[in-house]
């Protein structure tokens, strides 16, 4: 990769630790910690359904509201403050640093996801006492949330290239919330008809399906995850996120920093 | 070699709701800095100076025109190796130290690893930031802010550094060290391009200057030849409170400060006015051709009568005001 691109990327995680972005691992950690202790005690055989749907549906929820929330601002924030005057004023390209200022969102979500992680296999040990080969499972929808939140990063990128971080926010948190009822969008499509159809159905295939990326219940019971998935999934993903990024670079290349 | 070729660069904003309405910020430009000189951009706030610098640094995009940056078209993110900027006001990631911040540019600058300790240490020390070593940049006073930004301008040893007020936000020690570094980077064959609206400064450092008002170039020049028009007049200075009758009789307007008295007289009227204070037996200390201050000229050219000067080029540009 691109030397300066890594330099971004680097001084975007470095930005994110000393803004003390990684503290919500602490809130996680109490909260994994007191759910483990408190389903321990009430549930009979179902603690480790319960510990997977929690901490698999916190892990995401965390990592959606730091993106978007890190991800709104990684663009305007520097516009604002001018501290994009002295970057840009260097050998460095504008796509560049849209890039950089993505990996380095993406590598603090990924890293923030590993410490999650290991709450949540922490939290599973202690009520199940031992792991079981199906456990294995909890991985692949550590890995599509990890996709999901590329999709968002990109996502709150290009809305921060062109527009206020409180707007950026609520277009970034709307896509989410559709996009996790996508199949549902998807469904009512085929319940109508005529022109309400297709725009039902465009609007399910435009917005990030991130039901399709959302395996927690799957893995929960125990059920089986075919490779056909991991690999749509992962170039779904891939291909949406290239789509955002690139649209945050059009929109960029063209922005006068006032 | 000319060190920057401004070619008519102008910048003309959409205002209003429907944007609609058209706002000029800069009207056609046409500079021209030739390599090693100090060269300042003068205008009051609001002038166009801060926007024809965003230009030439690719910040924001000009409606028309073009720029050559050291025989480079300005849009080549090579060039801007070669180059240093300062903002004005400048904010930098305050999350990081000194040092932390010019090791990052120096990386985005591609200045090699092995150098870039070295350099740091150098150039900190250069803009007077010794004692920072682990304080974060939020915790820095306006004036040690303005000193980070001098340094990570020439941290990667630039041909060209392009301060915008640089004397902004320091006290009059900070601006005189920061005269004395301009300097250095002039013996070392730095071009300097700096905007400023305190004539003193650059009246102090510029080799030329141009001056610009409501996005209009109307002056440019070298300094000595911009302040030689002599007015027809002669300033006498001699040391003591009393003003001879004859004098005043000549018709010159005295000021009495401290126990100097300061006579400003018309230039016919000189050999008169010398007799007239021997006769008094008053001691002449100085008498010098009273010329136009850099002030003068600049407030001149501010006004609505100067019109713009249509084009500046190395062959013409001894004084190009009209």
């Amino acid at each position: 990769m691109n030397a300066r691109i890594v330099h971004i990327a680097a001084n975007t995680f470095r930005e994110a630790v000393r803004d003390r972005v990684l503290y919500n691992l602490i809130a996680f950690a109490l909260l994994i910690s007191g759910a483990a202790i408190f389903v321990g005690q009430i549930s009979i055989d179902i603690e480790r359904l319960v510990v997977i749907n929690l901490g698999l549906t916190a892990v995401s929820l965390f990592g959606v509201v730091i993106a978007i929330f890190i991800g709104i601002g990684l663009v305007s924030k520097e516009i604002e403050k001018r501290t994009l005057y002295t970057v840009l004023s260097r050998p460095v390209r504008r796509w560049e640093f849209i890039v950089g200022k993505f990996f380095g969102l993406a590598g603090t979500l990924v890293v923030n996801t590993f410490f999650m992680a290991i709450g949540v296999f922490g939290a599973l040990l202690y009520v199940a006492h031992k792991f079981s080969a199906p456990d294995a499972l909890i991985l692949i929808a550590l890995y599509f949330i990890i996709l999901e939140f590329l999709i968002i990063c990109s996502l709150a990128l290009l809305f921060s290239s062109f527009s206020s971080p409180l707007l950026s926010a609520v277009f970034a948190f709307s896509l989410f919330v559709i996009g996790s009822f996508a199949n549902d969008l998807r469904g009512f499509a085929g319940l109508t008809r005529g022109v309400a159809r297709w725009v039902a159905l465009g609007a399910a295939y435009l917005v990030p399906n991130f039901s399709a990326l959302n395996v927690i219940s799957v893995v929960a019971h125990q059920q089986p995850l075919g490779s056909q998935l991991i690999l749509h999934n992962t170039l779904y993903a891939l291909f949406y996120t290239a789509t955002a990024l690139s649209g945050a670079v059009l929109i960029f290349e063209r922005r006068n920093l006032k | 070699m000319a060190a920057i070729e401004i070619l008519g660069l102008e910048k003309t904003y959409k205002v209003g709701f429907w944007l609609k309405r058209t706002k000029r910020a800069l009207q056609p430009l046409h500079l021209t800095v030739e390599e090693g000189e100090i060269f300042g951009f003068l205008g009051p706030n609001g002038a166009g100076k801060t926007t024809t610098l965003k230009m030439l640094m690719g910040l924001v995009f000009p409606t028309a025109g073009t720029a050559r940056i050291l025989g480079h078209e300005w849009t080549d993110p090579e060039v801007k190796a070669q180059i240093g900027f300062l903002p004005e006001q400048p904010y930098f990631y305050d999350y990081l130290t000194a040092h932390e911040l010019l090791d990052y540019y120096g990386q985005l600058s591609g200045v090699p690893a092995t150098d870039r300790k070295r350099r740091v240490e150098e150039v900190l020390s250069r803009v007077g930031l010794t004692d920072v070593k682990g304080v974060q940049l939020r915790k820095f006073s306006k004036g040690m802010l303005q000193r980070a930004g001098i340094a990570q301008a020439i941290l990667h040893n630039p041909k060209l550094v392009f301060f915008d007020e640089p004397m902004s936000g320091l006290d009059p020690l900070g601006r005189r060290e920061v005269r004395d570094l301009i300097e250095q980077l002039k013996q070392e064959g730095k071009t300097v391009f700096f905007s400023t609206h305190i004539l003193s400064d650059a009246e102090a450092l510029c080799d030329r200057v141009a001056i610009i008002h409501k996005g209009e170039l109307r002056g440019v020049g070298a300094i000595e030849e911009l302040t030689s028009s002599v007015q027809g007049k002669v300033e006498m200075v001699w040391q003591g409170t009393q003003i001879p009758q004859s004098m005043k009789a000549l018709g010159a307007e005295c000021h009495v400060t401290g126990d100097t008295v300061r006579a400003v007289i018309a230039e016919n009227q000189q050999d008169a006015a010398i007799d007239a204070l021997r006769r008094e037996r008053i001691r002449l200390t100085s008498l010098t051709p009273l010329r136009t201050s850099l002030e003068a000229y600049f407030v001149e050219k501010l006004q609505p009568a100067s019109g713009p000067v249509q084009a500046e080029s190395a062959a013409t540009k001894t004084v190009g005001a009209v």
